[in-house]
């Protein structure tokens, strides 16, 4: 899977499951520190992740400060 | 004195080190990501100044914005600037002296200090201890914050005051590892952990397959339900995702609590698997009625309820109509609580009575007894909403939403929405507005949730912007929320 889709589909998560709205996020903005979801919902990403992209991103690394922006979640899960 | 402290062992050691001089502490919630730092600091200097706080304790990061913010209101201090002073003289206090206070939440005006007697406090200890028949080989866990009364009393006090090991994680850390309760509870062994009813799907469905294989979670003789409504499917999730690691029916029990009891109302028997009714939802939500549904009754005309338990020793509840009179049991009115551990008074608020003449204490919650006596909370008529164990004012968000540009100053209201994947509810904000802009709509969208999350620091799951005209007034004029959630339910295709 490309960036382009990576990223697709996890902005489609976050609004459908998440924020419930279809709003235009920023790449760059910030999700949970702009109040659009909380840090329970990060692990919800977080299971997201594995299951869609099958990256196993550590406890450690799901961060309000290291996961707050569409960029940062991508660039992460493109890591592998 | 205000703790306001991430939890770590300085916070315990402050609350502690303040009930032995005699000063009266209360915790305060830490300074989070999402909240407006100066909202923050507004609020703690407001209650501050309220309650004629003598001194606030924090982190050595956090006090110099807030000592600005203070002013002249209090000190603001951190372990840095205590000396290393003699040992104060060890204070004796009278059985019904102030110990200390649980704050609710909720902005200024709606946030009461329950002050609570030592009495009370250990009152209420020995009552609980009984009931679960706490022992001295038990050891409890929990990541629950201190600022709160399930955490502040079950999992900090009653321990201590007990001689049991606690095993104490930070709130923020456990919501986004949920599986380290469980590693805790493998590697240390405890017997008690409590926790409110979104931990349940929180832990089902969040901690991996791979982070809870080979755990043993055995050891543990109760898992308690508490401080905001137990639903049957959370811990049905809870145990089919764990049984594999030893979770067995008989360890899920429920106690219904609140600050103003110092902790529990009732709790259910240990070691005896939850007491479940199964009842017509329309006899239930329409007449206030519990009839058990026939076996045959379609699964969506149904409701199943978790019993809260009988009360503790030295509490007495009723269920009560609308006039206050006794009701029979499996009839549904606002449960009324009096107990040998109730709190004082709303500290330095003798405009609020907590009492009614008899001394019966109204929950604003809603419910039945059945009638072997078991307590069954199925809703509330106070305006309140628990999200993930904690207490929001409605009241709160729409101030703030109200004050939004573009939103029509008085024209918004927030509710709670039961959510069965979180187990726990969720908040909608409906907002009049004028515009029929996408953008402009998208602006004020997000400005809701951004602002709501940072003044109240809680997140909005649903915004729905409405004409002017849609939301529906009381005759006084006022903005009804039941009524305006019940509206938009319908509209939603959601069920209430």
């Amino acid at each position: 899977m490309n960036e382009a889709e990576v990223r697709q589909r996890l902005r489609a998560f976050i609004l459908n499951e998440i924020i419930r709205d279809d709003l235009d996020i920023a790449d760059d903005e910030g999700i949970i520190t702009g109040g659009l979801m909380d840090s329970l919902s990060l692990v919800r990403v977080q299971v997201f992740i594995e299951e869609a992209f099958g990256v196993v991103i550590p406890d450690p690394q799901m961060t309000v400060a290291t996961m707050d922006t569409l960029n940062q979640m991508v660039a992460r899960i493109m890591k592998g | 004195m205000i703790i306001a402290q991430a939890q770590n062992l300085e916070s315990l050691y402050l609350f502690w080190g303040a009930l032995l001089i005699g000063a009266i502490p209360s915790m305060f919630p830490p300074l989070t990501d999402k909240l407006d730092p100066a909202v923050y600091r507004r609020n703690m200097a407001a209650l501050a100044q309220r309650s004629d706080a003598a001194a606030v304790f924090t982190t050595p990061d956090a006090a110099p914005p807030l000592r600005e913010a203070f002013g002249a209101i209090c000190p603001v201090y951190t372990s840095a600037d205590l000396p290393d002073a003699e040992s104060s003289p060890l204070y004796v206090p009278a059985p019904d002296e102030i110990a200390f206070l649980q704050h609710s939440s909720g902005t200024t005006g709606l946030q009461k200090g329950v002050a609570l007697s030592h009495r009370a406090v250990l009152t209420q200890l020995g009552h609980y201890s009984a009931a679960i028949s706490l022992n001295d080989a038990d050891s409890i866990v929990s990541w629950l914050p201190l600022y709160h009364d399930m955490g502040l009393i079950a999992a900090f006090i009653l321990p201590l005051v007990r001689g049991l090991p606690l095993i104490l994680m930070s709130p923020f850390a456990w919501a986004a590892r949920p599986a380290m309760l469980l590693r805790a509870i493998d590697a240390y062994r405890p017997t008690f952990c409590w926790l409110p009813n979104f931990a349940y799907n929180h832990m089902a469905a969040r901690v991996r397959p791979a982070d809870s294989a080979g755990l043993d979670l055995s050891s543990i003789r109760a898992f308690i339900n508490c401080s905001e409504p137990v639903r049957h499917d959370s811990h049905l999730a809870f145990l089919t995702r764990f049984s594999a690691n030893g979770v067995r029916g008989d360890q899920l029990a429920v106690s219904y609590a609140m600050a103003e009891n110092t902790f529990a109302v009732t709790q259910t028997p240990i070691g005896a698997p939850p007491v479940t009714r199964a009842l017509d939802r329309a006899a239930l939500q329409i007449h206030g009625r519990a009839i058990d549904a026939p076996p045959d009754l379609a699964p969506d005309k149904m409701v199943t309820h978790v019993s809260c338990g009988k009360p503790i020793a030295g509490t007495r509840i009723k269920v009560v109509d609308a006039a206050g009179h006794d009701l029979p049991p499996d009839q549904v009115g606002e449960i009324y609580v009096q107990s040998d551990c109730m709190l004082t008074g709303y500290y330095r608020r003798p405009d609020l009575n907590p009492f009614d003449q008899k001394g019966w204490y109204h929950t604003g919650d809603r419910g039945f007894l059945s009638a072997d006596g078991d307590l069954y909370v199925v809703g509330r008529s106070k305006d309140l909403i628990i999200h993930a164990g904690k207490n929001i004012f409605p009241q709160d968000i729409e101030a703030v939403v109200s004050s939004l540009d573009g939103v029509h100053p008085g024209r918004a209201v927030a509710f709670g929405v039961y959510d069965a994947a979180e187990g726990t509810e969720l908040i909608a904000v409906i907002a009049e507005v004028e515009t029929d802009d996408p953008a402009v709509r998208q602006r004020i969208n997000r400005d809701i949730r951004r602002r709501v999350s940072a003044q109240t620091d809680v997140t909005v799951s649903y915004v729905e912007l409405v004409e002017r005209g849609w939301l529906v007034k009381t005759s006084s004029g006022k903005i009804a929320r039941g009524e305006n959630r019940a509206k938009w339910l319908e509209k939603r295709g959601l069920r209430a």
